[in-house]
């Protein structure tokens, strides 16, 4: 592991076995895990790289328990680490050595649907997915639909603000949930909005929303659900260089056409894709654009028509419709098994998550085709180019001595660039401890000191979730201190009070 | 406006400030820290008439803090400096056949001023919305990164330029629907889109409140892809349109997009609604004037103070709520559906917080905010619903964390 946690605490370690004891007071039976062959599977979350036992791992089953659970850890100082699916890409689930996993798993039921309002109330730990095949029978779905919505968990998607592919049109996690019930670190249960929309006060939840499990613990969700689409298809085309299918993209908004779904893939991800589901792409072409138009039929086909001659108009030397659903699926077979594809190819990659504003991304692949000279390590990249997210995959191998350690080196010097040209860290898999020691190249100090007093404001012992997102722990009696005092500031052209 | 509030408004203009830069506005808030003395936040003053009087003697204006800083159509982004005029920047966009997709609604006309007085900074602060709230959001939706001055007198940022941004705690949301209580915004860059080919809408004549509930319902859960839903109750809709609209209930459905797929839509919902009752159809143009009139509540726009409430309530239990408020006391009301919203208009001068909310709580629960009344009035009544302890808790320490010395707006929120 080449990332500094914080160092465990000794008086929690040798106290275990009564934590441990006054947890099952609270959750008994099968809901605390304390053997250490039973807690391996909770090691690690989606960045497999890290790995960490917990203290103890705790699955509550109701609210009061989850209540009581916080409750205590806050009265004995000890650090609590939530958990979802477990399927986060950034560490945000890794335990702590001196930590309990609170793991929301056994909150798995659809409370209420509310075809009327159009929303739905479920538990967290109902499955991204699983929202959408309950209301699937009634014409719903729930839009976000991030690369793992079979397995990640609604509680996780608020916690990391998840995106998907199809949030240029119908938006992030944020933009999705209408409210949420939380519990507090000192065992307080929360309610936030509900069937109605905004807050009364603060926008309480926009900060809880991609907050990475530092602020609270989500108990319920409420999420807004949206008739699915009359129809949708898709369009595949094929350019000679990246910059056209830019160009295209960039042409397709120009016209005021906002698609469903719009992907790019470069050569090396085209090519691996190709050979392992054969989805028909063709292999001769340097980027690909999937298009996914959806909506009203006539509305559909008005709009195909306008895409194939913005994509001839920008020298596209491939153009191909899907005439049947089936052909539909074929065409995001190959962009959905990119990731596995990559993974046939290479004995490891490393998934990054940069966003760059759009216009920036010929300069962004010339700079990695520079950097995969440098590393010596091969890049393939998938692009959710709609809304600039850049999803380059480093391919390395672990067993060579030095691979892994060159493969996050090069990760960071692409995000680096991705925050020069004007974007950020990451645009939909969460800071937690892999991009943690690189806040400071998109935040100064003062950035993330007010950051950090949100903080504060929910969890002043910092004992949700440390050592994730911020690089530094400043303790909030340090942070709350004013520093400005009469006479010290000059404000020479501005009438003095 | 009263007569005691104009004698306020007047005292507030000797002392006024008007910064150029972020860190003028960082020296302000400093001098105020060190002196003690609260600052009042705004931009143009036209939403002043919004939230608790604030008690400062001065006054900080970002009206000198005007200008796009920056407009990529392509990239479907626009920076602005707070104090940017919404009107300049809705024509700026406008030329390249975009718009803000939240439809800000303008507060104005129905506090007795002129429209289209409101600066971005204030559209943001006061979080507001539309027609489309629903289907595309709120200010908090669109803002996408800000630069501000807390009350610590700390300059800082949140976000970024793009939409899909995870990094960090999202600061932009926290401070939009503050009400410049907890930083003053010097800069905001937020998401802008293409504006629709063309639009319609259909009207319902002489539903009842309730049938008008399960109209729009039913429309909205259609595949229409309803953009806006309203319900203007008799005599309500011959206040909008200049009148147009006669006296009639009027249940109005918008549909908006490319020219084909608006047609074919409107076709199809069309002749599922027909069997509800009389319906006609809307132009593009009268279409667009009866949902400015919508989203700037005009039927209330009286050139009185009577109290207006703001009730975001559960669609489905909208009608619900105000059957039950007639039955105690004399109101005016309409829906406002897919903002989710009912307006009220409290006919006896009096703002019956207590009656107003305890109904929402009665019916699914919500909340309402007072968004006119004389000052007086403001001044006694909790404005913004009141939190339950823990939560107001929580929002008292996120102020706390912002502005220790409660330099920012004081009262404001209550």
């Amino acid at each position: 592991m080449s990332v500094m946690m914080p160092k465990p605490s000794e008086a929690i370690l040798s106290r275990r076995r009564a934590i441990v004891e006054a947890l099952r007071q609270i959750v008994p039976g099968e809901g605390v895990v304390d053997a250490a062959n039973e807690m391996a599977v909770f090691e690690s979350d989606g960045l497999t790289a890290y790995r960490q036992l917990p203290l103890v791992v705790v699955l509550p089953s109701t609210v009061e328990q989850v209540a009581a659970v916080l409750k205590y850890c806050h009265g004995e100082d000890i650090p609590v680490v939530p958990r979802g699916s477990g399927t986060s890409l950034s560490g945000g689930a890794l335990p702590l050595e001196d930590g309990v996993l609170l793991v929301l798993s056994k909150f798995n039921r659809v409370l209420e649907i509310d075809y009327d309002n159009r929303c739905a109330v479920v538990q967290p730990g109902v499955t991204n997915l699983g929202i959408t095949h309950a209301v699937a029978g009634n014409g719903f779905y729930y839009a976000p639909d991030p690369s793992s919505q079979i397995a990640c968990s609604i509680g996780g998607n608020v916690a990391e603000n998840s995106g998907g592919v199809h949030c240029l049109k119908y938006g992030l996690t944020a933009n999705n949930v209408l409210g949420i019930q939380f519990v507090t670190i000192e065992g307080e249960v929360m309610r936030l909005g509900g069937k109605h929309l905004d807050a009364e006060g603060y926008d309480l939840l926009g900060l809880m929303t991609g907050s990475e499990g530092l602020l609270g613990v989500v108990t319920e969700v409420t999420v807004r659900i949206l008739q699915k689409p009359e129809t949708a298809r898709a369009v595949l085309i094929g350019f000679p260089t990246s910059e056209q299918a830019g160009e295209c993209v960039a042409s397709i908004i120009a016209k005021g056409i906002i698609p469903g779904g719009m992907e790019m893939m470069d050569r090396p991800a085209i090519t691996a894709a190709e050979d392992f589901v054969h989805a028909g792409y063709p292999t001769d072409v340097e980027a690909l654009l999937i298009v996914e138009l959806d909506g009203p039929a006539a509305e559909v086909d008005h709009l195909l028509a306008e895409v194939e001659a913005i994509g001839n108009a920008n020298g596209a030397v491939t153009c191909r419709v899907s005439q049947s659903e089936e052909e539909r699926a074929a065409f995001w077979a190959g962009r959905k098994a990119a990731f596995p594809a990559v993974g046939r190819i290479s004995p490891d990659y490393y998934c990054m998550d940069g966003t760059i504003p759009r216009k920036e991304l010929p300069k962004v692949l010339a700079g990695m085709k520079a950097m995969s000279e440098k590393y010596g390590l091969r890049v393939a990249n998938v692009f959710h180019a709609g809304d600039g997210n850049l999803h380059p995959l480093i391919l390395y191998d672990a067993n060579k001595e030095g691979e892994l350690h060159r493969a996050e080196e090069f990760g960071n010097d692409i995000l680096r660039l991705c925050v020069k040209v004007g974007g950020v860290l990451t645009g939909e898999h969460g800071v937690g401890v892999e991009k943690r020691d690189l806040m400071p190249e998109m935040f100064d100090e003062d950035d993330m000191k007010h950051q950090q007093r949100v903080k504060c404001a929910f969890d002043d012992k910092h004992l949700l979730n440390p050592g994730k997102v911020f690089p530094t722990l400043h303790r909030c009696a340090e942070l709350g201190r004013m520093h400005v005092h009469k006479g010290q500031v000059a404000f020479p052209d501005l009438p003095r009070f | 406006m009263n007569s005691s509030a104009r004698m306020t408004y007047a005292s507030i203009e000797k002392s006024i400030l008007r910064p150029e830069t972020t860190e003028d506005i960082r020296d302000i808030v400093a001098a105020a820290v060190s002196a003690q003395e609260p600052l009042a936040v705004e931009g143009t003053g036209s939403k002043r008439g919004l939230g608790r009087p604030v008690q400062a003697a001065r006054t900080l204006s970002l009206t000198k803090m005007s200008g796009v800083t920056l407009y990529e159509p392509e990239e479907l982004v626009l920076s602005a400096k707070a104090g940017t005029p919404i009107a300049e920047i809705e024509a700026l966009v406008d030329e390249n056949n975009q718009r803000l997709e939240f439809e800000p609604m303008d507060y104005g006309p129905l506090h007795g001023l002129e429209a289209g007085q409101g600066t971005l900074g204030g559209v943001v602060a006061c979080n507001l919305s539309g027609p489309r709230r629903l289907k595309q959001g709120a200010a908090r939706d669109h803002i996408l990164g800000v630069r501000a001055v807390s009350g610590r007198a700390e300059i800082f940022k949140s976000g970024g330029r793009v939409v899909k941004n995870v990094t960090g705690y999202d600061l932009s949301k926290g401070l939009t629907g503050s009400y410049g209580t907890l930083a003053v915004m010097s800069e905001i860059t937020i998401k802008v889109l293409p504006k629709c080919e063309t639009e319609t809408t259909l009207v319902l004549r002489g539903l009842t409140d309730g049938e008008a509930a399960g109209a729009m319902a039913a429309s909205m859960g259609s595949a229409a892809e309803v953009s806006a839903a309203a319900h203007l109750p008799a005599y309500v809709s011959s206040r909008v349109m200049d009148g147009e609209l006669g006296n009639e209930a009027a249940t109005a459905i918008r549909i908006d997009g490319f020219g084909p797929s608006v047609e074919a839509r409107a076709t199809h919902l069309g002749r599922a609604l027909e069997k509800v009752g009389k319906l006609e159809r809307l132009e593009p143009e009268a279409s667009r004037r009866l949902w400015r009139d919508v989203r700037d509540v005009r039927p209330f726009v009286d050139g009185t103070d009577k109290p207006v409430w703001r009730l975001s309530v559960t669609p489905t239990r909208s009608h619900e709520i105000v059957m039950s408020l007639r039955m105690q006391a004399a109101i005016d009301a309409f829906y406002d559906w897919q903002g989710g919203l009912v307006w009220l208009r409290m006919e006896a001068g009096e703002p019956a917080a207590d009656l107003v909310r305890e109904t929402i709580r009665r019916f699914g629960g919500g909340h309402a905010t007072l968004v006119r009344a004389s000052e007086s009035v403001r001044a006694a009544t909790a404005v913004f619903q009141p939190q339950p302890g823990p939560l107001a808790g929580l929002s008292r320490r996120l102020k706390e964390q912002f502005d220790p010395a409660g330099v920012l707006n004081p009262g404001k929120m209550g």
